[in-house]
């Protein structure tokens, strides 16, 4: 059993072998993130996503860089996907960012998706929890967005920064991904290049159509080799709006719902499923030999499962 | 979800070959391990560091500048300061028979020289944290 205690006064060994026992999941999991629950809710949380290619992880190491310099500690998770073929992965964000991750005041965890439909390591939030708890002032979230991972990240980050650059396609793919909905902040990376003054125009006619918005997400532009700064003033202009009228304990709240909701349909698939192979393998064979649809099939399963 | 092998692929030293890194890195995340690879010009402390926060079971350094006798047992004085005594050190490169042994002495694992096929890294790496967790290795 892993002594929350230990983790709470800062200790860093303890810290990486909880963030362990998180991504392992389970009993033991759950034990230790009770442990530490009273302690999580100081830290002030960034999802930063947006298509591979863009520059998240130079983005995230020039944040890293400014936040230091503010004097704050700065807890990062970055998720990478596991190849489903092999269920190996190959965690690149550490070596984009060495210098700031040998700084004592920035500890930096690699996360494989796991397995994940959706890109977002089931562990993810949980990690930022235990990180939380452990003392950091900033937490950023670093992931691909791919499936239903932005989804996942703006329902635990306090404000999602979507970052997009001239090569990863115009706006309206953008838009179509779902990236634009949930962006708090857009970042257009690698500014220096052709195209990037359309892509932020293009970005901005489309927020014009958004109706009923109480927040316009700024669109600031980087490029990657400077400095982060227009992208933390971008942040910033978000946290002083998330101020006001509770917003920022509603979002919580709102996001912890959506978080629980999605954890219970997980849990209830995986154990409802652990020992259905052979009514599975019934029921194909039954839509293999045209005896029902599909779909008739599945409800089957699940009224035999449901009992 | 069980847990994958995790391995931290270092360049340590001042030389900035890092190809064979790199194949070494690929070769291990096809075999099924989740593989943090840090890049160039690692200092024993960065790689500690890294080993500390990843939480990894095995550290696999890469060094063609020579500076092997003093590179990796520093890493290993770091990593057992750090209370990570059951991290496997492994590595490769140009290092010549006599240094291993010396090194393997100190307690370094296996180390492999170029040309190895990467399968060997991957059954050595398997077999030895097979093993350990047989013993309850895990700190």
């Amino acid at each position: 059993m892993m002594d929350a205690a230990r983790i709470l006064s800062g200790d860093r060994r303890s810290l990486a072998r909880g963030l362990s026992v998180i991504e392992d999941g389970g009993k033991d999991a759950i034990a230790l993130l009770d442990q530490v629950w009273k302690q999580t809710g100081r830290a002030r949380r960034l999802g930063i996503t947006g298509p591979p290619g863009a520059g998240k992880s130079t983005l995230v190491a020039g944040l890293t860089t400014l936040l230091r310099a503010e004097g704050k500690t700065v807890g990062i998770i970055a998720v990478d996907p596991t190849s489903p073929f092999t269920g190996g992965a190959l965690l690149g964000d550490r070596h984009r960012m060495t210098r700031e991750a040998s700084d004592d005041g920035v500890f930096l965890r690699s996360l494989a998706s796991r397995g994940s439909l959706g890109g977002l390591s089931r562990a993810a939030p949980a990690s930022l929890d235990l990180l939380d708890a452990a003392g950091f002032d900033v937490l950023i979230l670093e992931t691909v967005g791919v499936g239903q991972s932005e989804v996942e990240v703006a329902a635990t980050a306090d404000t999602v920064v979507v970052v997009l650059s001239p090569e990863s396609g115009d706006a309206v793919q953008a838009m179509k991904a779902g990236l634009i909905e949930i962006a708090d902040v857009l970042c257009v990376n690698k500014a220096d290049r052709d195209g990037a003054a359309e892509l932020i125009a293009s970005l901005e006619a489309m927020l014009d159509l958004k109706e009923n918005a109480t927040w316009r997400p700024p669109a600031v532009a980087t490029t990657g080799t400077e400095s982060a700064a227009p992208l933390l003033e971008g942040i910033e202009k978000h946290a002083n709006f998330l101020e006001g009228e509770d917003r920022l304990a509603n979002r919580r709240r709102t996001g912890m719902a959506a978080r629980l909701r999605a954890l219970v349909a997980s849990m209830i698939a995986e154990r409802m499923l652990a020992n259905s192979d052979e009514v599975l393998a019934a029921q194909a064979k039954a839509v293999e030999k045209a005896e029902c649809s599909v779909l008739h099939a599945a409800e089957r399963v699940v009224e035999e499962i449901l009992g | 979800m069980s847990r994958a092998i995790r391995v931290l692929v270092a360049k340590a030293g001042l030389d900035g070959h890092d190809r064979g890194a790199k194949v070494v890195a690929q070769s291990l995340r096809d075999a099924g391990m989740e593989v943090i690879y840090t890049g160039l010009r690692q200092t024993p402390e960065m790689i500690v560091k890294a080993a500390l926060e990843e939480d990894v079971d095995v550290v696999g350094l890469s060094l063609h500048s020579g500076a092997h006798m003093t590179l990796f047992p520093r890493v290993l004085e770091l990593l057992r300061e750090a209370g990570l005594d059951h991290v496997l050190l492994t590595g490769g490169g140009i290092i010549p028979e006599a240094d291993r042994q010396a090194l393997i002495e100190m307690g370094v694992g296996r180390l492999f020289g170029p040309g190895t096929p990467t399968s060997d890294l991957v059954d050595y790496i398997s077999e030895e944290i097979a093993g350990r967790a047989k013993k309850g290795g895990r700190a």
